[in-house]
């Protein structure tokens, strides 16, 4: 065993690195959250005194403003979810069954809008809304309309947003575990007599099933703690959870409110988050080793 | 089978790629628009190019982004290639548990979240230990890669676990260090994870707007935070075509990476 000390040297600068970077910028920034979170907010500098109190989680608890924001959050994600859904499963189900060389580009063209900048993805549907915007333009140029809609600013606008931006995030797993299902499965229940939309339900459904909780979750995840999609096509009638977190913090210098809305989020959406992945780990782990 | 329902699927396809590709066609044809109202075409004009070319303000923070981004990127890739090879390579470590659950913590925390307590940390530890004194250049490097490490690991991770452990041990067996070992062997398999994670990195530092927008100091504005405070203020034809520009940069190098990798999706 002559490289025994080198190889436990080389152990330790492999596992002690990431776990001073997880630990100093992850673990203790956490830690320091939940601090300021049991903290009551002043006028001094930093804006907050450590208590330890529970009362801004009283306060989000009691204040209907909260768990409202929370609900709607929750509620615009699912929606546009689903719908995203609808949309990417016969994109990602055509791609699948596409022939060979067309697959590589079809997929390319779904991720290359990602590696645009979001902002500007956003953007380009502000230009498209607006009162003034060229959806209404045509609407009242082809004199279907006397005045303009309002398609922006609200619960509409933020759910297109959610779904245009999150999208790609939907096909790519779908495609993923569309184009590894065995066709063979499905000649085989052609021939047993199983008609098109039965072998759809029975077969392709429960076999891609993995792919479609990990497209929702990808869409779903990100959407509830969205910020920067209600804050530019939202309205005083869409709050978000995660917007009113930034005025707490931004507007209201509530640095405590911002720090215990920040605890729950994690606690009501990350940490279940965290365990189905976990639950679902393992059997895609299995699935790789398989064929 | 599949046959029958080419028709509908070829639909599907087309709305699906007409409602991706739509309004960012529609920005670039606006970008050539005379009038300031962007969406009233008043006839063709070159003009906010220039106009752009000459904004000192983007160009500076356009500047600032693509070296944040590089910066973090690399960062990112050398820690997320360590937390890729322990959790690869070194099994049932202690309290692998937290590591893994730390690890992929911004991949599923909001945004929002993710720079409220890097920010919060920032500011304690200005307190305590008198660092970082300014935030600015370094804290949003230090944020970006935080956020990054954690895909660089996991395509890290995935790489790994394709190869068989057996050229390493070989290596091994045949006397090389361990040292060597990761340097000759392990490094140059996982290569192509390490460029994607890079890219994937340099992509999120440069699209991101709420971690920047906590972590930044006054003095450090990145391009997505000019993009976004203008945004706030209404429509701006110099932001179509920055979009135009954007646009063009990625589609040629997604166009040049496709002709570099030709053939392999074969």
């Amino acid at each position: 065993m002559t490289g025994g000390r080198e190889h436990s040297l080389m152990r330790a600068a492999v596992l002690g690195v990431p776990w001073l970077w997880l630990s100093a910028f992850i673990l203790l920034p956490f830690s320091i959250v939940v601090a300021i979170s049991l903290s009551v907010a002043t006028d001094a500098q930093p804006p907050y005194v450590f208590g330890p109190v529970l009362d801004n989680y009283r306060l989000i608890v009691e204040d209907t403003l909260y768990l409202a924001a929370l609900g709607n959050a929750i509620r615009i994600a699912a929606t546009s979810s689903v719908v995203c859904l609808f949309i990417g499963y016969p994109m990602a189900y055509a791609i699948a069954r596409a022939q060979p060389r067309w697959r590589g580009p079809l997929l390319a063209l779904v991720i290359l809008p990602f590696w645009t900048s979001f902002l500007i993805r956003i953007y380009a549907w502000m230009t498209l809304l607006r009162p003034t915007g060229l959806i209404n333009q045509v609407l009242i140029d082809l004199g279907i309309i006397d005045a303009p809609l309002q398609l922006m600013n609200n619960a509409f606008a933020v759910h297109l947003g959610i779904i245009y931006a999150y999208l790609p995030f939907m096909i790519l797993p779908l495609y993923a575990s569309i184009e590894r299902l065995d066709p063979s499965l499905l000649e085989a229940a052609a021939d047993l007599g199983s008609r098109p939309w039965r072998r759809f339900l029975s077969v392709t459904l429960p076999l891609t099933l993995p792919g479609i909780v990990a497209g929702t979750l990808l869409v779903f995840v990100p959407a509830v703690g969205e910020f920067v999609i209600p804050e530019l096509l939202g309205g005083p009638d869409t709050p978000m959870i995660g917007r009113l977190l930034w005025t707490e913090f931004f507007n209201n210098r509530d640095w405590p409110v911002a720090a215990s809305i920040a605890v729950a989020l994690t606690a009501l959406l990350v940490v279940p988050v965290a365990i189905l992945q976990h639950m679902l780990a393992p059997r895609e782990e299995a699935r790789e080793v398989n064929p | 089978m599949t046959h029958r329902l080419a028709g509908g699927l070829l639909i599907a396809l087309g709305l699906g790629y007409t409602f991706l590709y739509l309004p960012i066609l529609l920005l670039i044809v606006f970008s050539f628009n005379e009038s300031r109202l962007v969406t009233v075409w008043t006839g063709f004009s070159t003009k906010w190019y220039g106009e752009l070319l000459r904004n000192e303000r983007i160009l500076d923070a356009a500047w600032l982004s693509l070296i944040v981004a590089a910066c973090s990127a690399t960062l990112a890739v050398a820690i997320g290639t360590l937390a890729g090879v322990a959790l690869a390579r070194y099994g049932r470590f202690r309290l692998r548990w937290l590591f893994a659950g730390l690890l992929a913590a911004p991949l599923i925390m909001p945004e929002v979240i993710t720079g409220l307590s890097l920010l919060l940390m920032f500011v304690s530890m200005d307190q305590v230990v008198g660092w970082p004194a300014s935030r600015g250049f370094g804290t949003i490097v230090v944020a970006h890669a935080t956020l990054s490490t954690a895909f660089v690991a996991v395509i890290v991770q995935a790489r790994l676990a394709g190869f068989d452990r057996a050229v390493e041990e070989a290596a091994a067996d045949l006397g090389a260090r361990p040292a060597t070992v990761f340097w000759r062997i392990t490094l140059p398999l996982i290569a192509p994870a390490l460029v994607a994670g890079w890219l994937l990195a340099f992509t999120l530092s440069l699209d991101d707007v709420v971690i920047a927008s906590f972590v930044a100091g006054p003095g450090t504005t990145t391009l997505p935070l000019v993009i976004f405070s203008s945004v706030r203020l209404g429509l701006s034809p110099q932001v179509n075509a920055l979009a135009a520009i954007i646009v063009l940069v990625v589609s040629v190098l997604a166009a040049v990476a496709a002709w570099a990798n030709r053939g392999r999706f074969a």
